[in-house]
């Protein structure tokens, strides 16, 4: 074999090393979406009881939609309407995740625009939020029954894509109205 | 309406891209001058479709067009206009989007600029960078739309990260890219020399100031980055080996190693094989470090948010590149290299021992950016290899790199008499091993080996390379007997030599003292005096800020009021250090505010930095060389008169 093969062999090594390190994604390590995976564990205050704690296990047993939300996002009163729309026909259990917020500012906005969610868990140093990869809010999970993300979508919900992120993803979509 | 302008924009470019990849390739196998003729037609239609697009982006971006996901991601109402249009770049989509205009740029100028280049030589270069085009467009188009909607439109922008809103990371990314894309154009020439099997010297001649031009931009960034991190992260250093930064650094090493074995090449057609090796590596290496940057595989601060189709996308398209380039290279190399033979003491040593140190320092950098990976691929441990072991494995290759650098700039191609050469460099080599031990132990006060060896060697760099251009000057008064080319590397080598002396000056002379500071105390730091006078609140466009007024003095005599912020940008909610910085060329004092303590008292960081200023200012001396290099007269007096010649035979033939 002549020498010139060799800068081939090596690159062709890198790649498949490179190869594997993308597969080993590991969700702590790449921000990226985990979907299929088990909703990252946590355990908060909400925001309304610093008393009441908020965890995974909150939502177990049935879709749940998680939003990420703040009140200094702009996007998230934009957001907002549709969300009070999805929790007066009872589409599904909406969870809040405050995020990196003041917890009063939080209530007075809740009181002001309506409150869509079954209970808010108060992320305050956004700690949960880094396990759970958010980029930005809002953000907005949607976890199934047995408590894995089947979905995530970056930016306001609106109809269109409840109807073909959301609705579409779950079975039995006679839950989803 | 303009986005998707844009939007099909990128499609008609893609579509003229795979014209002038086609068309040419084929054209040059054939001899069908036809088909050739089309490469740089398709090549400046491209350009211009990816202009229009990029000017879409931009206008949507200076619009506040919300409606575009990307915009609404990554700008707000009241950002200032200048990061509304740096802001374009300030993210994978639009950055990507960059990428590609600069590619088009790149092989327009080419197109250019080939006239006098073989026709068939010069359809094929532009047909590989066509391919190269065809790559990242469809990466854009499948995988990071920028046009992207948002329905319903955002009322307001999610903001533009803090840390990007800053004059110096506005132009950072463009000069990166330059260099990055610019090594493109080397590498198409290897391929275009591969296809033909026809590699002379004038191969070389030709793929020289090209790749010079590449370097340049890449160390004028590369410098910027470095810059924008000592006086924006707000920890004062100016190099941190993140991964970001060392995927942009590995193609700099190897590029300047590219560069000097194309001289050899150029000159006497030794090191054909290698160099092509080289140039196809630095290209390779800047494609790895998009791979880097975008897939999310290694954890950086500088990391683009993170999508593995997007990792598998880039990585199979530099699987095909690469390896597509390295099978040629294997069925052709072994035909190239000649048997000319060079005696030990001859400028071809020290070129050939100056490849094998930057490619050792490029590994030694490869293997720390990638070994994190391996360890949690094994293990599952996160690790990172920080600055320490970095320093001192790359500065294994370094020292040796530096001091062969003073003694190659003086020897003879083929052969050099050892007798005249000695005396040559006696001088220089006393001066350094005598200024090596005075600067730190006179200036600084203190000495150690490793200081009196950084000293020396960049004592030495500056001398030897002052010898050639000094002694042209007092010979003949006004007419320089220098050529550019070699006054170019003079000068070139002169900033390495500023930048060694800069880099060991500061990290062993630099004092950082973290300290709790309030209104009315002060602090001593390097016999330096910092009080803070008083703290303020100010207002920014997008920001609102604590301001601290700290003056500082040295021995009772005012030297300077500086005025560090803690900002608190309104959107994103992050706190972003702006430090307080006076800068002078023998040193520079900074204040950094870091948390606030308690009432009024702030936490501070306070450093006091000497020379750190010949460390940028190093590097810009070094691509000043790259540009003198450039300005020789014979890349321009001989591509003419070799114009005139293949037209000449063209019309003999015809």
């Amino acid at each position: 074999m002549n020498r010139f093969v060799w800068p081939l062999i090596a690159v062709a090594g890198l790649l498949v090393f490179l190869v594997m390190g993308l597969r080993h994604g590991d969700p702590r390590a790449l921000p990226s979406p985990f979907i299929g995976e088990p909703a990252p564990v946590f355990e908060l205050p909400t925001l309304m009881n610093p008393e009441v704690n908020i965890g995974t296990n909150t939502f177990a047993g049935d879709y749940a939609l998680v939003n990420v939300w703040a009140t200094w996002c702009v996007m998230c009163r934009a957001e907002h309407p549709f969300l009070l729309e999805l929790a007066a026909r009872k589409a599904i259990p909406i969870y809040g995740i405050n995020w990196r917020d003041s917890r009063l500012e939080a209530m007075r906005w809740l009181d002001e625009l309506g409150d869509p969610y079954l209970a808010s868990a108060y992320d305050e140093d956004g700690r949960v939020g880094i396990d759970w990869g958010v980029y930005g809010a809002p953000e907005t999970f949607l976890v199934d029954p047995e408590g894995t993300v089947i979905y995530k979508h970056l930016g306001p919900l609106d109809p269109v894509i409840w109807q073909r992120e959301f609705v579409a993803r779950m079975s039995g979509g006679g839950q989803a109205k | 309406m303009i986005p998707e302008i844009g939007q099909f924009a990128l499609i008609l470019a893609l579509s003229l891209a795979i014209c002038q990849t086609v068309l040419p390739l084929v054209g040059a196998q054939r001899g069908d001058t036809a088909m050739m003729g089309v490469a740089r037609t398709a090549a400046t239609g491209q350009f211009l479709f990816v202009a229009v697009a990029f000017g879409c982006l931009t206008y949507a971006f200076v619009t506040d067009d919300f409606s575009v996901l990307y915009v609404a991601n990554h700008s707000q109402l009241s950002l200032p206009n200048l990061y509304k249009v740096s802001a374009v770049w300030g993210a994978h989509e639009g950055s990507l989007l960059l990428w590609i205009f600069l590619l088009a740029g790149w092989t327009v100028a080419v197109a250019r600029f080939s006239s006098g280049l073989p026709d068939a030589f010069a359809a094929r270069v532009i047909g590989v960078l066509g391919f190269l085009s065809i790559g990242f467009l469809l990466f854009a188009l499948l995988t990071s739309n920028p046009f992207d909607r948002l329905v319903p439109a955002a009322v307001d922008g999610g903001d533009l990260n803090p840390l990007l809103q800053d004059p110096g990371l506005a132009f950072h990314p463009p000069l990166l890219y330059i260099g990055y894309v610019g090594f493109s154009v080397a590498f198409a020439f290897a391929i275009a020399a591969m296809i033909s099997g026809d590699l002379d010297q004038r191969w070389a001649k030709w793929t020289r100031p090209w790749t010079t031009v590449a370097w340049l931009f890449l160390t004028l960034g590369i410098a910027l980055g470095s810059w924008w991190a000592y006086y924006e992260l707000g920890w004062g250093g100016w190099w941190f080996w993140d991964a970001v930064e060392n995927a942009s650094f590995m193609p700099w090493l190897i590029g300047t190693a590219l560069i000097h074995s194309l001289a050899v090449t150029e000159k006497r057609g030794l090191f054909k094989s290698w160099t092509l090796l080289l140039a196809i590596t630095a290209f390779s290496l800047s494609l790895l470090g998009t791979f880097l940057v975008r897939s999310g595989i290694i954890v950086s601060v500088h990391a683009f948010a993170t999508d593995p189709t997007r990792g598998f996308f880039i990585l199979s398209f530099l699987a095909i590149v690469v390896l597509g380039a390295l099978v040629l290279y294997a069925w052709r190399a072994p035909s190239l290299d000649s048997d000319a033979g060079f005696s030990p003491l001859s400028r071809e040593t020290f070129l050939l021992l100056n490849n094998v140190l930057l490619v050792v320092a490029t590994t030694v950098v490869l293997i720390g950016t990638l070994s994190p990976l391996v360890v949690e691929m094994a293990t599952g441990d996160k690790i990172s290899i920080g600055p320490p072991w970095f320093n001192v494995a790359f500065l294994v290759p370094m020292i040796p790199l530096v001091i062969l650098l003073g003694m190659g700039m003086h020897t003879a191609w083929r052969t050099q008499n050892a007798g005249s050469w000695a005396r040559l460099l006696r001088i220089p080599a006393i001066i350094a091993i005598l200024l090596g031990v005075v600067i730190p132990l006179l200036v600084y006060g203190r000495v150690s080996i490793l200081l009196v060896v950084g000293c020396a060697a960049a004592v030495w760099i500056v001398v030897s390379s002052l010898i050639q251009p000094v002694r042209s000057l007092l010979r003949e008064k006004g007419t320089a007997g220098i050529t550019r080319s070699a006054l170019g590397m003079c000068v070139a080598h002169l900033g390495m030599g500023l930048f060694v002396l800069g880099a060991t000056v500061v990290s062993a002379f630099g004092v950082e003292s973290d300290q709790a500071l309030q209104p009315g105390q002060s602090i001593e730091v390097a016999g330096y005096d910092f009080r803070m006078v008083g703290l303020s609140n100010v207002q920014g466009p997008n920001f609102s800020a604590i301001e601290a007024e700290i003056e500082i003095s040295n021995d009772g005599e005012f030297v300077a009021t500086i005025r560090p912020q803690k900002r608190q940008y309104l959107v994103q909610k992050s706190p972003m250090t702006e430090a307080g910085i006076r800068a002078g060329l023998d040193k520079d004092l900074f204040v950094a505010l870091g948390d606030q303590l308690g009432n009024n008292t702030w936490s501070v960081r306070v450093q006091y930095k000497p020379l750190i200023r010949f460390i940028w200012l190093g590097a810009l001396i070094m691509a000043l060389g790259g540009l003198i290099a450039i300005s020789d007269r014979r890349y321009r007096v001989n591509v003419r008169k070799k114009a005139v010649i293949e037209t000449g035979e063209a019309e003999a033939t015809a």
